[in-house]
């Protein structure tokens, strides 16, 4: 029985009828059917409440006649029972599901790196003009001896000691996991493309790496292993840079995957090792993975297969007792850890769960690195902080934090169009990044999308080294874990305590 | 305590040492640094004097700052050098109570030698374990100097009345660095004048480190820990662990500290790219970021350094067996006025003196 829908729209159209020549790119452009011509073609129909508010009719309209905006009409307005929290409700009386929803937790709770302030020189030690100075953002990620042991020898000193095996990248920035299957060929190809130029890395998620990247891009991207293992085999280990076993993500913690049989394409089949058209489910733990010594296990399974030459990078997701996990996957011989914040995206996720598990990036990134110090093994890994960086100033504090780099996946998607309607799970992405419709994903152009990505990585980065030369720093390395940069505005005792930082002032 | 929250910097930094191993008197050391009144205020100078206590060379001896002169203080760090060291001697560090200082500490000499510790760990090892006891435990007590055959003396005031104050002139030997204070960020207290002190490392700093966090955390991972509330004391730990424990010379701890850039290191040779890169993946934590000089002293070397991008000022100076370090040529000039050469290294170029390893034994074993 289907029954009447109770919802309320979540967003209006307007059109300015005089802009409105009626050329129908409205109609053309919006896969969810909001515009619609009339019998006799002469007018749009506008049916508003299919509206999600991807802005793509409107940044196409060639006339610039419509406006969309959410829709105002509300319910007695309620601090508790808030819209919002009514139409969950509504929602799930009409279908007695899981919500679901996509990118990250949108939730206000509090953001930290709102609350920490960053410092600058003032006469006793100059600050450094990166126009004028070398300013140096070169990162190594991977584990690091204690020290060095050095000969001379014929004039020159030579390092005796062996080193692990490292990847270099040129901006303390790479692309987070995002999986071919999730997002569209193209978007997938742009992040590569990107990563090639501008010399970092950009994650495969778990979707595997279509082998006709693996020649130009597998020496710039970090191939997943997830609980699916979709994709994975030899060949796929040894192209890459570097291999991510994925444990947990920040918008799902605790949760697994499932990428639809209809996404599930002859390329994707092909891709994933996966008959076409079947669900792609991956399990919410890993099946071989139920202890760290199971995580051990397969840290250096993956090792062995790839002769010791690529570092093994573990995520999970930001959970209350990250530290010690964290600790664990370090002495369980990981190379890398990386952490995702709640506020990390994903293409599908219940929204009770985005919304209510796991804990914020920056006291995560804090209490990581704190615990790793005391117990001497800080070195021993790379931090990767991930989920919800935003700008160029949160990837400079959650490096001061403690960081080595960030992930950034949803600032990635928003420099290739994506506008966060959070419709990522129903495939119909207006923009071609999170869809597998050919008509929807060629509009993405991989040249012009990775351009746009190369261009806010090289944004980011030179407002990156116009913050360390303020605070008087010309390489990254001298702002990891340098917490001294760092001071607190509007936090409790207990919140910089677990930061590390002084309050504002002190 | 003297609190001084004001953001002034220039300090004057001062060594001098006699290649072949003679001893002299810190005559030259005070008048240089007084040379260079501008860059001091008045709230620090210090002075740290090498092959000084012949008589107990074998001996490491530590001196222990005592806030308040409190006697309590002292009983309890009586009790615990008695329980960890045979103290083969110890007495009051003689001070001229006419001198124009305000308010000292008392300073206390101990002549000790370890305890069979039963613990892995070398002799060395144990005595820094057992410094940083004191200076994070016991409260108002502070080990400002714990080498063998050399020592710190140091506090608040001109370096003219800290000399006066110690009766400097009346000690003698092959190394003197020392240093003039402007604080910066840091309180002008007695524990806060340079050298700071480790073993028989010493440090004269003239500088703000804009790295400190980042070394400072670096360093508790190996056991060291920050009680002096400046920035300066991260250098002599980094030279602690880099040079005495991890054996590193000093021309490959020069590139740690102060490293060439990515643009020049990716032009080097195959040999020397591999090298700087290796050394700067794994030393990243011990850059040592913003304008700094140094002058760094052990048993044997003496030298001068400074940041990556010359930031500071540092002039080297050398007649005969003499080697000068400072942070101006003035000041050289001022007790050396012929000098045989003088020159300004490159930002992170050490400009090293070396004893010959006959002079060393004589001056150590």
């Amino acid at each position: 029985m289907k029954l009447k829908s109770h919802l309320l729209p979540e967003f209006i159209v307007e059109r300015i009828e005089s802009r409105c020549n009626k050329c129908g790119v409205c109609v053309k452009q919006c896969p969810w059917e909001v515009y619609r011509w009339n019998e006799d073609g002469t007018d749009i129909i506008i049916d508003y409440t299919k509206c999600v508010g991807c802005q793509r009719c409107v940044v196409y309209c060639p006339n610039k006649a419509l406006i969309v905006k959410p829709y105002e009409g509300s319910y007695r307005p309620n601090a508790y029972w808030t819209k919002e929290v009514i139409m969950d409700i509504k929602k799930q009386a009409e279908q007695g599901g899981v919500i679901l929803t996509g990118t990250g937790n949108d939730k206000p709770y509090k953001v930290y790196f709102d609350h920490i302030v960053l410092n600058a020189s003032q006469v006793t030690n100059p600050s450094i003009d990166p126009l004028r100075e070398p300013m140096e953002l070169r990162t190594f990620i991977g584990r690091k001896p204690d020290h060095l042991e050095v000969e001379f020898d014929e004039g020159d000193y030579i390092i005796k000691t062996e080193i692990p095996p490292n990847l270099v990248i040129e901006t303390p920035i790479m692309f987070a996991g995002m999986s071919y299957g999730a997002i569209s060929y193209n978007a997938f190809l742009a992040l590569a493309m990107a990563a090639k130029e501008f010399g970092t890395l950009f994650c495969t998620g778990e979707g595997g790496l279509p082998k006709d990247m693996r020649e130009e891009y597998g020496s710039c991207a970090i191939v997943q292993c997830a609980s699916g293992r979709f994709g994975v085999d030899p060949e796929y280990l040894n192209c890459a840079a570097a291999i991510e076993i994925k444990i947990g993500q920040g918008a799902k913690p605790g949760i697994g995957g499932h990428l639809p049989g209809e996404k599930v394409t002859e390329k994707i089949s092909e891709t994933r090792m996966i008959p076409e058209g079947t669900d792609a489910l991956s399990p919410a733990p890993h099946h071989d993975i139920y202890s760290i010594e199971d995580l051990a296990m397969l840290i250096y399974a993956l090792k062995e297969a790839t002769n010791y030459e690529k570092p093994v990078f573990v995520k999970i997701a930001a959970v209350h007792n990250v530290a010690a996990i964290a600790s664990g996957i370090v002495r369980a011989g990981a190379d890398a850890v990386v952490i995702d914040g709640f506020r990390g995206g994903t293409g599908a996720s219940p929204k009770i769960i985005r919304d209510h598990v796991g804990i914020p990036i920056e006291l995560a990134i804090a209490s990581v690195d704190q615990r790793l110090r005391e117990e001497g093994i800080r070195h021993k890994c790379s931090i990767i902080a991930s989920g919800g960086i935003r700008n160029s100033a949160d990837v400079v504090k959650a490096i001061a934090l403690g960081a080595d780099a960030v992930y950034i996946g949803t600032a990635a998607l928003i420099a290739m169009g994506c506008t966060m309607c959070q419709k990522c799970y129903t495939g119909k992405c207006a923009w071609g990044i999170c869809t597998q419709d050919p008509e929807l994903s060629k509009r993405l152009n991989p040249k012009i999308a990775a351009k746009r990505l190369v261009n806010l990585l090289r944004g980011w980065s030179l407002e990156i080294k116009e913050m360390l030369g303020g605070m008087g720093i010309n390489a990254i390395e001298s702002l990891r874990g340098n917490r001294e940069h760092l001071r607190g505005i509007g936090l409790e005792e207990w919140e910089l305590r677990v930061l590390g930082i002084k309050g504002a002032g002190e | 305590m003297i609190r001084d929250d004001k953001e002034f910097s220039a300090c004057g930094l001062f060594g001098v040492m006699d290649r072949s191993g003679r001893r002299f008197n810190g005559e030259m050391a005070i008048r240089a640094l007084k040379n260079m009144s501008v860059r001091g205020n008045g709230l620090g100078a210090g002075f740290a004097v090498y092959g000084l206590y012949k008589d107990f060379k074998e001996y490491y001896c530590l001196h222990v700052m005592i806030q308040n002169k409190d006697l309590d203080v002292k009983k309890k760090v009586d009790g615990f050098l008695a329980k960890n060291f045979d103290v083969v001697y110890d007495e009051e560090i003689p001070v001229n109570e006419n001198s124009k200082t305000v308010d000292p500490p008392m300073f206390w000499r101990y002549f000790v030698h370890p305890k069979s510790h039963g613990e892995n760990i070398s002799d060395d090892d144990y005595v820094i374990k057992n410094v940083m006891y004191i200076n994070t435990k016991i409260k108002d007590a502070y080990v400002i100097s714990s080498g063998k055959n050399m020592g710190v003396f140091k506090g608040v005031g001109f370096p003219e009345d800290i000399a006066d104050f110690f009766m400097i002139e009346e000690y003698k030997g092959y190394i003197w660095i020392a240093h003039t204070r402007f604080p910066t960020n840091t309180p002008g207290w007695w524990g806060g004048a340079h050298p700071f002190c480790i073993l028989d490392w010493t440090v004269v700093h003239n500088g703000e480190i804009s790295s400190y966090g980042t070394n400072k955390r670096y360093l508790e991972m190996f056991g060291y820990y920050c009680t002096l509330k400046t920035d300066t004391e991260v250098m002599a730990y980094i030279f602690d662990l880099l040079m005495r424990r991890q054996r590193l010379p000093i021309e490959v701890v020069a590139k740690i500290l102060a490293p060439p850039m990515w643009d020049q290191i990716d032009l080097m040779d195959e040999k020397k790219r591999r090298f700087y890169t290796a050394l700067r993946m794994v030393y990243s934590p011990l850059l040592v970021n913003g304008p700094w000089t140094v002058i760094v002293a052990h048993h044997g070397e003496m030298f001068g350094l400074t940041d990556r991008i010359r930031l500071r000022p540092i002039t080297a100076g050398e007649k005969g067996d003499l080697l000068f370090l400072s942070s101006e040529e003035s000041a050289i000039r001022a007790v050396c006025p012929d000098l045989d050469r003088v020159w300004t290294p490159h930002g992170g170029e050490p400009v090293v003196g070396r004893l010959s390893s006959g002079a060393l034994k004589r001056v150590v074993r």
